[in-house]
Parts: C-alpha cells; sequence; structure tokens
C-alpha cells in the first residue's frame, strides 16, 4: 500500500510540472510511458522519483520515442487499465499517427502537453502550435492558466475522460517554461480526496479478460468507418456536457469553480479580450490597470475547453457585455487561413448566433517571445479603433521585429 | 539471464495436439497456401497444448488486414491492432497493464497468459524496427514473431530490408537497367541476438517439430523472445500456392534459411541438411527469381550461393565460439 | 451494416471468431477430396492447412470443411498416402 503524502489541502510553491506531476502521483495511473522532450522532461523526472521511491503503484515504461509512449499508452488503455502520458511540441508531433488511434479506440488516455513550438526552426519555448496541430484528433482539450489550473484540470480529465459518455482521450497543455518552470502558490488536495474524486475505472472491453476475448482495431472498410466517427462526433458533443458537470463536481467537492470558459470582467465591457494559456493572466491585470488609469472598459473570455470548442458560452459572455470589438490572441500560426486557429473558432461562433462584432486578430508568443503588458495594451488599442470603425491589419503580430 | 526449464516440459504427440480448439478461426482472406496462417495455427498447437492464453498486438499487415475485417474476426483471444510500427511498443503497454494489475490483485483473469507481438518483415524489419529495439532492450516479458515473407506484401509486393537479391518486387523491378533488388537481405535474428534477450530462433513451419520446441521455449522464457518464421507467399513470389511448404522445405535444406537459436547467448544450428541443396533448386520454384535463370545471369545465382555460404559459415563459427569453455 | 448507434464503440469486435460466417470457400477453383481409406492418420494436412480447414474428431482425420477451404492444395501435395487429391471445383458445383 503506497503511501499517504498528503492528508489536508495544503498550498505549496509549485511549478507546473511539479503541480502535474503531483497530480499524476495522486491519481496512481497503472501505466505511464513517456520520453523526455524539453520542457516536459522535469515532469516525468518527477514523477520517475516517485516510482523509484514506492510512492506510487505505477508501471512506468521509459519507452524509446513518443510514437512508442502513446502506443504503450493505447496497449495499457485497451488491456484495461489507467494509462497515462505526457509530452511537448515535436513529441506530440511524433506521436500524432497515435492520437488518432487512441481517439478512434475510444481509450481514456490523459495526457500533459507542455505546450511548446513545433519545428522549424527548434524551438524550445511556449506556444501553442502543438496542441492547435492536433485539434482535430479527436482527443479533448483543456487548456491551463497557471500551475494549479494544470493540477486541478488533470484530475477533472480522468473522470471526464473515463465517462461513458465519452470514453475520449483527454489533454491537458499549460505554456512551456512560463507555466511549466515558473514557481507560483498551488493548491494541493488531500491524497484520498483525489482517489474518491476520480474513483475506479471501469474498463471496457479489456484485453486482459482472456474469458471474453475481444478484437481491438480492425480494418472498417468504406461500409463502416464514417460510422465510428460520427460515434466519436456524438462522443465529443456529450464531453461538453461532462466537462461541465465534472467541473460542477470538482466545485462541490474543493471549492474551485471550472467551465468552459472564463470570463473576466465582460459584464459592462466596450472590448473582449479572447485568449488561451497563461497569457490570460497577464491580461487579467492590463484590464484591471486600464479600467482603472483610464476608465477604459476591457473584459476577458479565458479559453478552458478548447475541444470540444465553447460555442454558445462565448457567445453568450459577448451578447452579455456592451461589446463593440473583440480582440482574438493565438499562440499558434495557420500560415494559410486567416488568422490564427481560435479566430477561426470565434468567427464561427458568431455566425451560428448570426451577431457579427469586429474581430481583431493577434498572434503573439511564438516560440515564447515575450508578451507583457505593453504589448496587450498596444493591442486594446488596435480593438478600439476597430471597433470606432477605422482599419486595423487583420493580423496583428506582437512584439515582432518588423 | 533467465533460465528455460524447458527439458521438463513435453510437447504432446501431433495428435493429441488435435484435440484441443481451432484458436483462428477460417474465413480470414488470406490468400490461399499463405505461409503466416500457417505459422499462426503451430504457435496455437503449443499454447493450446501448454495452457498458455496469448494475447496479441498485430502490426499492420497481409495477416492483420486479412483476420479483421469489420465486422469479423478469426480472432478467439485478445487481440489488438494498433498501428504499422508499433506492435513491440503496444504489447510493452499491455503487458506493463498485466503487471500493475497483478500487482494491484485487479487482473480480470488468472489463467496462464503471454504476449505476442506478431509483426511482417515490414513491420518488424523496417518501419517497426525502432519500437522492437525498444522492447526488447527493456526486456519486457513477450514474444515477437516475425512472419517473414520478404517484402511489403499486403499493399503490393513492395521492397523491404527483407527482400533477397535480385527478387523481383513492385518498388525494385527487373527491367532493362534492373535486376531487382541491389542488396543482400537483411538478417533480423542476429539484431534480436545484439540485444542480449534471453531467446532467439529462426523457424520453418515445414519443420514443424523443430518450430514447436523454440515456440515452447519462448513460451517459457522469462522475458523478451525473438522469432523469425519463413513465411511463403505464393502471390508475391509468384510460386505455386501447392508447393509451400515445398519452397519452406527447401529454404531449409538449401541453407538459404538456417533453423537456428540462440540461448543466453549461446548459438546453435538445431536442423543440419545432410546433403545440402544448392540454391537453385530453391530459386527455380518462384517467379520471382525466373530473370535469374536466362542465360547470362549464371553469375548471380552464383553470388547468392557465396551469400548462402557466407551466413552459413558465419553460424557455424558463432555456434564454436559461443559454445566454448573458458 | 448497422446504424452508428448500435455498433459497439471503438470499432471493437466482441464476438470472437466471427469470421467463420465469411465462406471463403467460394473462393475454391480446386477441391480437395478425401479418401478416408488411404488415410493413415498422420496429421500433416492438419499441420499444414492455413485455414484451419482440416476437420479431426477424437484423433482421427474425418473430412474438409469445405464453407471455407479456399484450394491452396498444400494437404493433397503433403499427403504421404495420396489420401487427399485436387479435383476441379466445377465438378462439385451445381450450374446455376
Amino acid at each position: 500500500m503506497r503511501p499517504e503524502l498528503i492528508k489536508e489541502v495544503k498550498y505549496v510553491p509549485y511549478s507546473g510540472n511539479m503541480a502535474a506531476a503531483e497530480a499524476m502521483r495522486q491519481i496512481n495511473p497503472d501505466v505511464v510511458a513517456a520520453y523526455p522532450i524539453t520542457p516536459q522532461t522535469e515532469l516525468m523526472q518527477f514523477f520517475a522519483d516517485f516510482v523509484a521511491n514506492g510512492l506510487v503503484d505505477t508501471e512506468y515504461i521509459p519507452v524509446e520515442s513518443e510514437h512508442s509512449a502513446m502506443s504503450a499508452c493505447v496497449g495499457a488503455a485497451a488491456a484495461g487499465s489507467r494509462a497515462m502520458t505526457a509530452t511537448a511540441g515535436p513529441g506530440l508531433a511524433y506521436m500524432w499517427e497515435v492520437l488518432g488511434i487512441a481517439s478512434g479506440m475510444r481509450l481514456p488516455i490523459v495526457m500533459t502537453v507542455v505546450n511548446r513550438a513545433l519545428s522549424a526552426p527548434i524551438n524550445i519555448h511556449g506556444d501553442q502550435s502543438d496542441m492547435m496541430g492536433a485539434r482535430d484528433q479527436g482527443w479533448i482539450q483543456i487548456f491551463s492558466e497557471n500551475a494549479e489550473e494544470q493540477y486541478d484540470n488533470l484530475i477533472q480529465a480522468i473522470k471526464i475522460a473515463e465517462d461513458e459518455r465519452t470514453r475520449l482521450p483527454v489533454m491537458v497543455g499549460m505554456d512551456g517554461f512560463v507555466i511549466s518552470h515558473a514557481i507560483e502558490r498551488v493548491r494541493l488536495l488531500p491524497d484520498r480526496a483525489v482517489e474518491e474524486f476520480i474513483g475506479e475505472l471501469k474498463p471496457m472491453y479489456p484485453l486482459l479478460d482472456v474469458d471474453n476475448p475481444v478484437t481491438h482495431g480492425p480494418v472498417a472498410m468504406t461500409d463502416s468507418y464514417m460510422e465510428f466517427k460520427r460515434q466519436q462526433r456524438e462522443a465529443m458533443m456529450n464531453a461538453y456536457k461532462v466537462i461541465r458537470e465534472v467541473g460542477e463536481a470538482f466545485e462541490e467537492a474543493f471549492g474551485r469553480k471550472y467551465e468552459h470558459i472564463e470570463t473576466y470582467k465582460t459584464e459592462d465591457a466596450d472590448y473582449i479580450l479572447i485568449i488561451i494559456g497563461s497569457t490570460a493572466g497577464t491580461a487579467k491585470f492590463v484590464i484591471d490597470k486600464l479600467r482603472e488609469e483610464k476608465g477604459i472598459k476591457v473584459g476577458l473570455i479565458k479559453i478552458r475547453t478548447y475541444r470540444p470548442f465553447p460555442y454558445y458560452d462565448v457567445m453568450d459572455a459577448i451578447e452579455a457585455s456592451n461589446c463593440k470589438a473583440v480582440g482574438v490572441f493565438d499562440r499558434a500560426e495557420t500560415f494559410g487561413a486567416v488568422g490564427g486557429p481560435l479566430y477561426s473558432d470565434v468567427a464561427t461562433a458568431m455566425y451560428l448566433r448570426n451577431k457579427h462584432y469586429p474581430i481583431v486578430s493577434f498572434i503573439y508568443g511564438l516560440g515564447g517571445r515575450d508578451t507583457n503588458v505593453h504589448h496587450i495594451e498596444e493591442a486594446i488599442d488596435k480593438v478600439m479603433q476597430a471597433a470606432a470603425g477605422k482599419e486595423v491589419p487583420f493580423i496583428n503580430y506582437l512584439n515582432l521585429n518588423e | 539471464m533467465a533460465e528455460i526449464k524447458t527439458a521438463e516440459v513435453k510437447i504432446p504427440p501431433l495428435k493429441k495436439l488435435t484435440n484441443y480448439p481451432e484458436k483462428l478461426a477460417p474465413g480470414h482472406r488470406l490468400c490461399a497456401g499463405c505461409g503466416a496462417s500457417i505459422i499462426i495455427r503451430q504457435m496455437y498447437m503449443v499454447a493450446n497444448a501448454l495452457g498458455y492464453e496469448l494475447i496479441w498486438a498485430n502490426a499492420t499487415g497481409c495477416v492483420e488486414v486479412c483476420t479483421s475485417i469489420y465486422p469479423y474476426t478469426s480472432w478467439k483471444s485478445p487481440w489488438i491492432h494498433n498501428a504499422f510500427e508499433n506492435a513491440a511498443a503496444t504489447i510493452s503497454g499491455v503487458e506493463a497493464a498485466y503487471k500493475a494489475l497483478k500487482r494491484k490483485g485487479k487482473l480480470p483473469t488468472d489463467k496462464k497468459v503471454k504476449f505476442v507481438a506478431l509483426g511482417g518483415d515490414g513491420g518488424t524489419y523496417d518501419i517497426g524496427f525502432q519500437s522492437l529495439s525498444g522492447a526488447l532492450e527493456r526486456g519486457h516479458d513477450f514474444i515477437y514473431v516475425c512472419y517473414d515473407n520478404e517484402a511489403y506484401m499486403n499493399t503490393g509486393i513492395q521492397r523491404s530490408s527483407a527482400t533477397p537479391k535480385y527478387a523481383n518486387t513492385t518498388t525494385q523491378p527487373v527491367g532493362s537497367e534492373s535486376l531487382g533488388k541491389p542488396q543482400h537481405k537483411k538478417w533480423m535474428p542476429e539484431v534480436a541476438a545484439a540485444h542480449g534477450i534471453p531467446y532467439v530462433a529462426q523457424v520453418a513451419p515445414s519443420h514443424w517439430k523443430d518450430f514447436m520446441e523454440k515456440f515452447k521455449k519462448a513460451l517459457l522464457t522469462e522475458g523478451p523472445s525473438y522469432i523469425n518464421a519463413f513465411a511463403v507467399c505464393p502471390r508475391g513470389w509468384r510460386s505455386k500456392e501447392e508447393e509451400g511448404i515445398l519452397v519452406t522445405k527447401l529454404a531449409v535444406e538449401t541453407n538459404y534459411w538456417p533453423l537456428f537459436e540462440v540461448e543466453n547467448g549461446k548459438w546453435r544450428i538445431t536442423y543440419r541438411p545432410k546433403n545440402p541443396k544448392p540454391i537453385e533448386e530453391y530459386l527455380k520454384l518462384q517467379g520471382r527469381f525466373k530473370h535469374l535463370f536466362k542465360p547470362g545471369n549464371e553469375d548471380k545465382i552464383k553470388e547468392l550461393q557465396e551469400e548462402v555460404n557466407r551466413r552459413w559459415e558465419w553460424l557455424n563459427r558463432m555456434e564454436e565460439i559461443s559454445n566454448r569453455e573458458e | 451494416m448497422k446504424s452508428w448507434r448500435e455498433l459497439p464503440i471503438g470499432a471493437v469486435i466482441p464476438e470472437p471468431g466471427s469470421s467463420e460466417k465469411y465462406h471463403t470457400g467460394e473462393w475454391r477453383a480446386w477441391r480437395p477430396v478425401f479418401e478416408a481409406d488411404k488415410c493413415v492418420n498422420c496429421m500433416l494436412c492438419w499441420v499444414f492447412c492455413p485455414d484451419s480447414c482440416i476437420l479431426v474428431k477424437e484423433e482421427k482425420m474425418v473430412g474438409v470443411d469445405y464453407d471455407h477451404c479456399k484450394g491452396c492444395g498444400i494437404c493433397a501435395h503433403e499427403c504421404p498416402t495420396n489420401a487427399l487429391e485436387m479435383k476441379p471445383e466445377y465438378l462439385f458445383r451445381e450450374e446455376d
């Protein structure tokens, strides 16, 4: 029986990687297969320490590549066990083939992605192009703003993934280095409380049940492939409800509220920023500053659930405000489409509600480029110009050497 | 190193083996005369007799596709297909889950199981090489079986590193400028043995007794085993379906496909043909080599014979060196 | 094929050996004909059949599963006593 380390809620100075490792320790998955890649490396090292010191019951497989990491997780999950892993940037790119296999086979694998830029050029720093590149692979995608959110989100991810209405894998992203390595105040929950919250896995068609032999991963020809994809869409639609329910259960058990989005001072806002990840934190500071110093009413919608995208939550928040123009912040490029990935989702949301607002697209933080208070103020200035009917460039790179 | 207490475990005679149920159901779409399904059936014969439930991870390829076209499956054991290059990585995850659940007392079964990763030469020698090496190095308790039909057969006879020199394939075809594959065959058992795993064997289903003995050893081995199995492919090799076992026998009798094993680093040739046949006897039954029988190409056949001789010599030397008393 | 609402999710096939329902016997151009009095029950046909089509009861070879036999001819080729002989399939089919 592994030792119970945390018996009461406690506050610690932890980085995102430390918090994620702690969540994994408390979840105590059956199998973890992982390959190191900056800036995820620390996370797996912390977890490896837990394994080496008997603090978890996990079977830890130090695989020889990320492709094998996800492949082993698929094997372990199909066998009927709880499997977790973590990766970053090019590591996620390497396991790309198996992402679709994990979701197509409806395996509730939970993975941390320490968001890192994709090559080339090679860059180890934070940006969201990795998870954005994988957004159509059928995984539920949740983003964290800070270390404590990463911790809370991982715990909730287990319940979200394993719910019978979903049974989809979940990836939880946190900006590389900014969250993964920076020390913040994190609230840790008691070991037993986490165990109780996540409950026991109910495996579906486990390979290890040899008395009921099943075939996983057959060839589906033109006459059945599409039906399985329709099932996945149904599951993703159900996930929208499940994520909300788990967020409510989490609030009831532990007092912190989690929904698909977080709104910050949007009720009376004239201008709304839509951001994913750590920069939302900086934006909150800028919003407070502008309101106090200049009386400019800016608000923030922080996207937590990126897939399934919460179109109606976003529109409800915008419509309930005084919004005259929206600034969408993308920490990833699409190159061939207008704006970044989030831009398209926001534009679609407006189309679905049939309500059109001017949108200014901002590309920021690629390859770990700093985005500070000053840059966000510049961005807000452009949004204000757009609201006033002035011509503003469609796409704006923040803090670029022009 | 793991000890193999094999002498105490005896495989019953062939007739007794027929009393166990068939675990590979008929109705799969493998070609008539396919060597791969013969290999699988012979493995099951041993597993059945020794009381092992097999749990499979199968790489994309002929066997995987033909035995699992939705909604039909030929498998009566737990079986998973993941992708082309990761059978070994997938089975690593299944094996780890087994260990984890066993430790927690949560296994859904108390039957004796053995994990088997199955791949063709494509999914083993080429695209699957990395994940195989990883799994062998980590020492998972599993058997890796490669059914070697010497090309990417499922997708239409494209060359693999297992294709022999001068064989006609669709990606290195015979033409006015080419005599087929320019490189000699890569050999996997040696690579597996270099990982220092407890058991490696090369087998052919024509010599089923030898195969079954070796599969028995692999089942009893704690840790990784690697088995390289000769899988005749009438379609890809342009040979007669009914001569499948004959072609396999000739591969062995010409020393092209030696039957040997490596137990804890000790090499042993398990079958020595009394009068080894010349390689022509084997080549002439296969259309993929027919260009070699055109006048002017005699030196190519000689080259292939020399390669066979070289490898046979090498094996004999490995047997001698690895068994020397210090 | 069933509706997406009815199929098991993830394309899992929970029925082991369901391929038995697929009769590959339709592929045949030749079929092995068995003469029991020539058979010595050596079981070589059984050990070499790629399609699990040699039927054995109580350690005696009793026949061929013609629903699935593809007519590859390995059994007849390997049989040491000519108890199995390949004959053209059309001899056994009724005119449609």
